[in-house]
């Protein structure tokens, strides 16, 4: 049976267990209630007790099904385990009718269930970042067991290329790490771009906050707040065409005019427009911060003397910097983990330089260069993927965390509970 | 040494004169986001009109029996390039179907080729200067003209770009968008409700906000690694499929709504859930009576913007293999699909230029769509918003 064929069936058979224990439920307790008994739950609470005893069993023992299924492909075929999982759940179905007395407490059951089914819930995105983690962590352990790690961290060469034709039996064949995987000039131009990015980003965000906060009168901010947003509801892979076809062409022949040389598929290009996009995630949280700074603080300093500007730049600011470096690290984050504008209109080729300029590539262009090529999923070209995809989860996460701890101490310093 | 009035009050002018240019300072940031939206805006709607329209060209078909075996003779010779192979490849095929038609010659607008499609439309083209010749004849007597692309909305991708258009990859979309609400929507609410209403404040709930918060500042491409090494090489979804794609894209919509559920569920003031709990209800009845459905409208602007965001997304479905060429929409799940974001990646790598304006007219569509999203989220929160 095919894998949606399987689905389908478990699916359509959880649901009619789950209707026929609805009614079956319900109609046993009207009629013992109809006998004069008394019960100690009402019987739309009977009957889901029926439905969950019904369907439990069946969802639990299909996620074991698939989880065994998932480590051993062949342990048994897929439509065993839906027989064996309806199966149960018609016997749990049949276990839950007969509970249903007017001694059984229902509602409790009901109510513990629904706290499990709950926190069952609240743990898949747990299981989500675990899935993540290890995922990523398992197949780098692979990557570093076939390639040297201190070599990928501080090696300037990076040519997977090579080490296929090698692994192929062509090119210079060595033993064991073979130097091809230095990732250096990735990390290189991966934070060339994101230093463009924050570069436009940082001073408009910010700027753009302090009006937004301090100056704007209320009909400014509700037209000004909407466009800041339609700028980060744009997806990244429009971004990234924008940037290929306008803003390069445009960057190349403004390069020309001052008698510098420019490459189609310069750090420039999507430098700028990924801090474009990286503006609304500053501004919109820069200004959540200003606006609860204190105004108590303000006109402290008003009540001296100082002029509006003087105010802003030696006493709002000042106490808002926590909030605004957070702002600007998950900006960074951001930026770093931006993939479709720097696959559309950055370059393929490593290039560890200073000059914004020339092309160079990114750790998420690597990355999906590497999964998206003809390769064997074991080889070390395609498993690099998974040590850069580490290297950028790693960051992400610390830069996430600084920022957290940063609000935290602005929210506690000044009692704000808004943020 | 005491400073002079005349000092003071120079000095007290440069300080006003510098709080002024603070203001125009922190506006033109403003301004320049405006226009860079403008800019942005103006050129995708110079670059992606045009596809909206496409060349015809009238012609003389003629259903003979060597045309049914070599489609080419069906046209003749001096408008053979011109017209678009891919409507060529059919000819056979409507024979077949519809045998009347062996032996009639008749007068046909018919779908011209790129770059004739292109020449109509001002551009520099490959075209030679016989062709273009033949060109300005047809267009001179009518034969030749520019109609409504309807092939744009109603065809699969495919390799001639007169022929491609956006449909197989919207019902991708919509298919992925189904396994993304289907998976996020429930847990995501489910989330919520545990942590609003249930949780008590103990190691492991704050342990769930962190992770949650992390989840969200996790970079999308990331997502793409997981999908690929646990959906596909480990529970063995079919690479390419909607269902695996729409797993991925669950789990990054996940931290969306089950903030904006949160947000949604606290401002249900304490009162309603006192009163509840006064007549007697259980904790899961006062909220599926009282607080989820006073909720709801909080809940469903959350998991539409959600939803927009699951829609722009590409990255990760790149990874798990959702750009291969889908010329047929997808009919099931499992089956090879790819989505809108994806189809505009593909045609932005296209050697031909007429791809640019198909690129650029995708764009549009999925600009629009997301921006009828999102004013539906607006909408619906204006409309049911609760002041308590």
């Amino acid at each position: 049976m095919q894998t949606d064929q399987i689905l389908i069936t478990f699916f359509a058979g959880v649901l009619l267990l789950g209707v026929l224990g609805f009614f079956l439920g319900r109609s046993k307790a009207v009629r013992v209630r109809a006998g004069g008994a008394h019960m100690h739950s009402q019987p739309g609470q009977y009957a889901w007790f029926t439905v969950l005893s019904a369907a439990g069993p069946a969802v639990i023992v299909a996620m074991i099904a698939a989880i065994v299924l998932g480590l051993f492909e062949t342990a048994f075929p897929g439509w065993l385990a839906v027989l064996g999982a309806l199966g149960l759940g018609a016997f749990g179905l049949f276990v839950g009718l007969n509970r249903v007395r007017p001694e059984l407490q229902a509602r409790d059951a009901l109510e513990r269930a629904v706290k499990w089914v709950l926190i069952a819930a609240a743990s898949i995105s747990v299981l989500a970042t675990f899935g993540i983690l290890f995922s990523i962590l398992f197949e780098a352990i692979r990557f570093f067991q076939m390639e040297s790690f201190w070599y990928f961290i501080t090696g300037t060469n990076w040519a997977p290329g090579d080490a296929f034709l090698e692994a192929a039996g062509r090119g210079e064949a060595t033993e064991g790490p073979s130097g091809n995987f230095g990732a250096v000039p990735l990390f290189a131009g991966t934070f060339m771009i994101t230093a463009i990015a924050m570069l436009v980003a940082v001073p408009i965000g910010v700027s753009a906050a302090i009006y937004m906060a301090e100056y704007a009168p209320n009909k400014v901010r509700d037209v000004a707040k909407p466009v800041l947003e339609v700028l980060a509801g744009i997806p990244t892979v429009v971004y990234g065409f924008f940037a290929a076809i306008t803003v390069a062409p445009l960057i190349v022949s403004a390069a020309d005019a001052v008698g510098l040389d420019a490459s189609f598929n310069n750090a420039l290009a999507p430098g700028v427009v990924m801090g474009i996009m990286i503006i609304p995630f500053i501004s919109s949280l820069s200004d959540d911060v200003i606006s609860s700074v204190p105004s108590a603080m303000r006109q402290g300093s008003l009540a001296l003397g100082t002029t509006r500007n003087e105010t802003i730049r030696h006493v709002v600011l000042p106490a808002a910097l926590p909030g605004i470096i957070s702002a600007t690290l998950l900006g960074v984050s951001r930026a770093l983990g931006e993939t479709m504008i720097v696959v559309m209109a950055a370059g393929m080729r490593p290039n560890l330089t200073a000059n914004p300029l020339e092309d160079m590539t990114t750790v998420t262009v690597s990355i999906v260069s590497a999964l998206t090529g003809d390769n064997e999923f074991e080889s070390a070209a395609t498993l690099s993927a998974f040590a850069l995809g580490l290297v950028l989860f790693v960051i992400t996460l610390a830069l996430n965390f600084v920022s957290v701890i940063m609000i935290r101490r602005f929210r506690e310093k000044y009692a704000v509970n808004a943020l | 040494m005491a400073q002079s009035l005349d000092d003071i009050s120079r000095q007290l002018k440069k300080r006003h004169r510098r709080s002024a240019q603070m203001k125009w300072l922190s506006m033109s940031a403003l301004i320049a986001a405006g226009v860079f939206l403008v800019l942005f805006l103006t050129d995708m709607l110079i670059k992606g009109l045009p596809a909206f329209q496409q060349g015809y060209i009238e012609v003389e078909i003629d259903y003979s029996e060597r045309a049914a075996e070599l489609p080419l003779a069906a046209v003749q010779a001096d408008v053979r390039d011109l017209v678009s192979r891919g409507y060529l490849r059919l000819i056979p095929g409507r024979m077949a179907e519809n045998e009347s038609l062996l032996g009639t010659q008749r007068m046909e607008w018919v779908l011209a080729d790129d770059e004739v499609d292109q020449y109509l439309k001002g551009r520099q083209t490959g075209l030679k200067d016989k062709q273009i010749a033949v060109i300005d004849r047809l267009a001179e007597q009518g034969r030749a003209e520019l109609k409504f692309n309807t092939g744009f909305f109603t065809n699969g991708d495919s390799k001639l770009p007169e022929m491609a258009g956006l449909a197989s990859a919207a019902i991708g979309s919509v298919l992925v968008l189904i396994v993304t609400l289907a998976f996020a929507f429930p847990v995501g609410v489910m989330t919520a409700v545990y942590l609003e209403e249930f949780a008590p404040d103990n190691r492991f709930t704050r342990f769930l906000e962190i992770n949650i918060n992390n989840l969200a500042a996790i970079p999308s491409i990331l997502f793409g690694l997981l999908g690929l090494a646990i959906f596909i090489n480990f529970f063995g979804v079919p690479r390419s499929s909607a269902l695996a794609g729409g797993l991925t894209l669950g789990l990054m919509t996940l931290p969306i709504i089950i903030i904006t559920s949160r947000a949604a569920l606290s401002a249900v003031p304490d009162s309603i859930r006192h009163a509840a709990f006064g007549v007697g209800a259980t904790r899961w009845q006062a909220v599926r009576d009282h607080v989820l459905p006073l909720s709801m409208p909080g809940i469903f602007t959350g998991s539409i913007i959600g939803l927009a965001q699951a829609l722009g997304e590409t990255a990760p479905l790149i990874i798990i293999g959702m750009i291969a060429y889908i010329p047929d929409a997808p009919t099931s799940f499992t089956q090879a699909a790819t989505v809108l974001p994806a189809q505009i990646f593909t045609w932005a790598g296209m050697p031909e230029s007429s791809y640019v304006e198909r690129t650029a007219a995708g764009i549009l569509v999925l600009l629009t769509v997301l921006i009828s999203l999102n004013a539906t989220a607006v909408y619906l929160r204006k409309k049911f918003e609760h002041r308590w």
